[in-house]
């Protein structure tokens, strides 16, 4: 954009756009402003913005992975360190793995004519509204029963005779399951996003990648990733994005030593006192994705626009 | 030679093989799953093959169960009032924002940070807003001189709304915002050379030529808007009574406390079907789209 003339505008304009910044990022200062009260301060609401910061429900929150006792703490209750460590890892690896599997798939769905790809893309179009409360029922049900090594036979006897335990060793309950269904749950959408990205490379580049002796799967990785990187992007941070916000599924498969925060929080806001506390914690469940969307917003608006513009 | 071209021919099944492994395996075997479990006496230690065989009884028990019922009225009622509040006043902002100023990027990235945040950190916030002695709403009411008003006990799904509404009108803020945007400019300056109003602008020719993507832009708000579930549950819990109770909550409350895991999954299948027939629209309205555009264009050929 080469013409960058800016207009002026009435004041009516910029009071409206103020009006709006204010309503928009509000309720995420309050949090922020109320993380660092104490729990009286913020029910008698004296001061607004004016007050002693305190970083006590901070410490609070991360007890279990402080290398000092707060003071004021008797018991450790909650454990936001653990949770925080189970969510990385889920987002992470689930991240990327949808990435990888989806890239993949949806370079094929593009570049090359098999049988089965209309049905194939026909299906990962469809799945793209299932709910995960839908999936709560079926997901719950085989990753407890038919999802499990059996202690009877196959692998799950030979872990049995070999590592002794009980043999029989479920989806439900391990970090595994709930990635499991995290990239199922986002495989469709990146697949439809980054096939828009790959639509747009030129097909005489791969072209001449082969005329060089590169096999598909080079060409693929050293040719045609490196030129869609915005769509990676894009498509990360919404996988992310869903994979660490989650709640419904992550608390139906997660036990006590694979919990979420979502689900930590969830757990701990019904209860009456503790209210910094559970607002400390949900800023350190909001901090990743604030960060991504203060550095990486024209990403995130490039994956929102070319999800509605082609439908 | 020969093993070049049996290499080619599975090359295409090596790429889709990973992606298309995991979907079958945690998607599509699911699902069909709960389908057939929707037609059995399911109970959550049981395995489904030891379980009872009852037809349509789950469904038809669904049909005359009043919480259903309300638990669907509420869902629609949610839903549509949503969308609808979402669509115009996001489409009135960009019609109305849509200058050129410094600082749009800006201004965009602040209006998307509602939207990424957990939804559980968002009822978070909203419900200590909502309090009734301490919440911001209720404080900013007596400060000039109003009564406080008992938002989450009294007005609800009105709560549960205006949350919603402030979470995603900005989604469609911005994908409007691109849409105008990207209008072909010759329309917009044709019509102001020949005298026509601002007004005369936005209905004649700003949105007829945003109508497309303001449609997916609504189906694919109005498809989401049956997926929120973690704002009501931190916010109401569905409560008080089943006054903001979503079929999605209701789902997640007869899977685990009520354990009727038939019941359950006949009611995700009637929840699966009416947004069966929601995408199949959307497809259906874009598939048309399309060839009407290629009809347009074939025509402006032939003409010229």
């Amino acid at each position: 954009m080469a013409d960058k003339t800016y207009e002026r505008q009435n004041p009516a304009y910029y009071a409206l756009i103020g009006l709006l910044i204010f309503m928009s990022i509000g309720p995420v200062i309050l949090l922020l402003a109320n993380s660092f009260k104490l729990d009286v301060d913020i029910q008698s609401g004296v001061g607004g913005l004016l007050f002693m910061p305190t970083i006590r429900n901070y410490e609070t929150a991360l007890c279990d992975i402080l290398w000092y006792e707060p003071e004021h703490l008797r018991f450790c209750t909650i454990r936001f360190g653990g949770a925080f460590i189970n969510s990385i890892i889920i987002a992470l690896v689930s991240t990327v793995l949808t990435l990888v599997f989806g890239c993949m798939a949806a370079y094929a769905l593009v570049r090359f004519r098999f049988m089965g790809r209309d049905s194939l893309s026909l299906s990962t179009l469809a799945v793209r509204m299932i709910p995960p409360a839908v999936l709560l029922v079926p997901v719950f049900g085989l990753w407890n029963n038919a999802f499990c090594l059996d202690n009877d036979y196959g692998l799950g006897m030979w872990i049995r005779d070999t590592f002794g335990g009980r043999g029989d060793v479920c989806l439900a309950g391990t970090h595994s399951g709930i990635i499991l269904i995290y990239v199922a749950m986002n495989l469709p959408f990146v697949i439809w996003i980054l096939q828009s990205f790959i639509v747009q490379v030129p097909p005489s580049l791969e072209e001449a990648a082969r005329v060089d002796g590169a096999g598909p799967f080079q060409t693929f990785f050293l040719v045609v990733l490196p030129l869609i990187k915005p769509g990676l992007a894009a498509a990360s941070i919404f996988t992310f994005r869903i994979a660490w916000n989650e709640y419904l599924l992550a608390s139906a498969l997660a036990d006590r030593d694979t919990m979420t925060v979502p689900i930590l929080i969830v757990n701990n806001a019904s209860e009456f006192d503790g209210l910094g506390t559970i607002m400390a914690t949900g800023m350190l469940l909001a901090i990743p994705p604030i960060l991504f969307t203060l550095f990486a917003s024209r990403q995130i608006i490039t994956g929102m626009t070319a999800g509605a513009v082609k439908g | 030679m020969a093993q070049r071209t049996s290499l080619n021919r599975i090359t295409p099944y090596m790429f889709v093989a990973p992606a298309a492994l995991v979907m079958i395996l945690a998607l599509f075997y699911p699902i069909s799953y709960m389908i057939w479990g929707s037609f059995r006496d399911w109970d959550p230690s049981q395995s489904l093959s030891e379980t009872e065989f009852v037809g349509l009884a789950n469904y038809a028990k669904l049909l005359v169960d009043p919480a259903f019922h309300a638990s669907f009225w509420v869902t629609m009622i949610f839903a549509f009032t949503v969308v609808t509040v979402e669509m115009i006043l996001g489409v009135g902002l960009a019609l109305l924002l849509d200058r050129n100023i410094r600082g749009m990027s800006v201004l965009r990235t602040l209006f998307i940070l509602p939207m990424m945040i957990a939804p559980v950190v968002v009822g978070l916030v909203w419900r200590y807003m909502y309090h009734q002695t301490y919440g911001t709403f209720n404080r900013f009411l007596e400060s000039i001189g109003l009564e406080g008003v008992n938002w989450l006990g009294q007005n609800p799904l009105l709560s549960v709304i205006m949350a919603d509404i402030w979470q995603w009108t900005p989604f469609i803020f911005i994908l409007s915002l691109a849409a105008l945007q990207s209008l072909p400019k010759s329309a917009l300056e044709a019509a102001r050379i020949d005298g026509a109003t601002g007004w005369q602008q936005i209905i004649y020719i700003k949105l007829p030529l945003m109508m497309p993507v303001l449609i997916v832009t609504m189906l694919l708000r109005l498809i989401d808007a049956f997926k929120v579930l973690e704002v009501i549950l931190v916010l109401t819990g569905g409560g008080p009574g089943l006054s903001t109770e979503i079929l999605a909550l209701r789902i997640a409350r007869t899977a685990r406390e009520f354990r009727e895991l038939g019941e359950a999954a006949a009611m995700s299948n009637y929840l699966l079907m009416l947004l069966m027939v929601l995408t199949l629209g959307m497809f259906a309205f874009t598939r048309w789209q399309e060839a009407r555009a290629r009809r347009l264009k074939f025509a402006a050929q032939e003409e010229g």
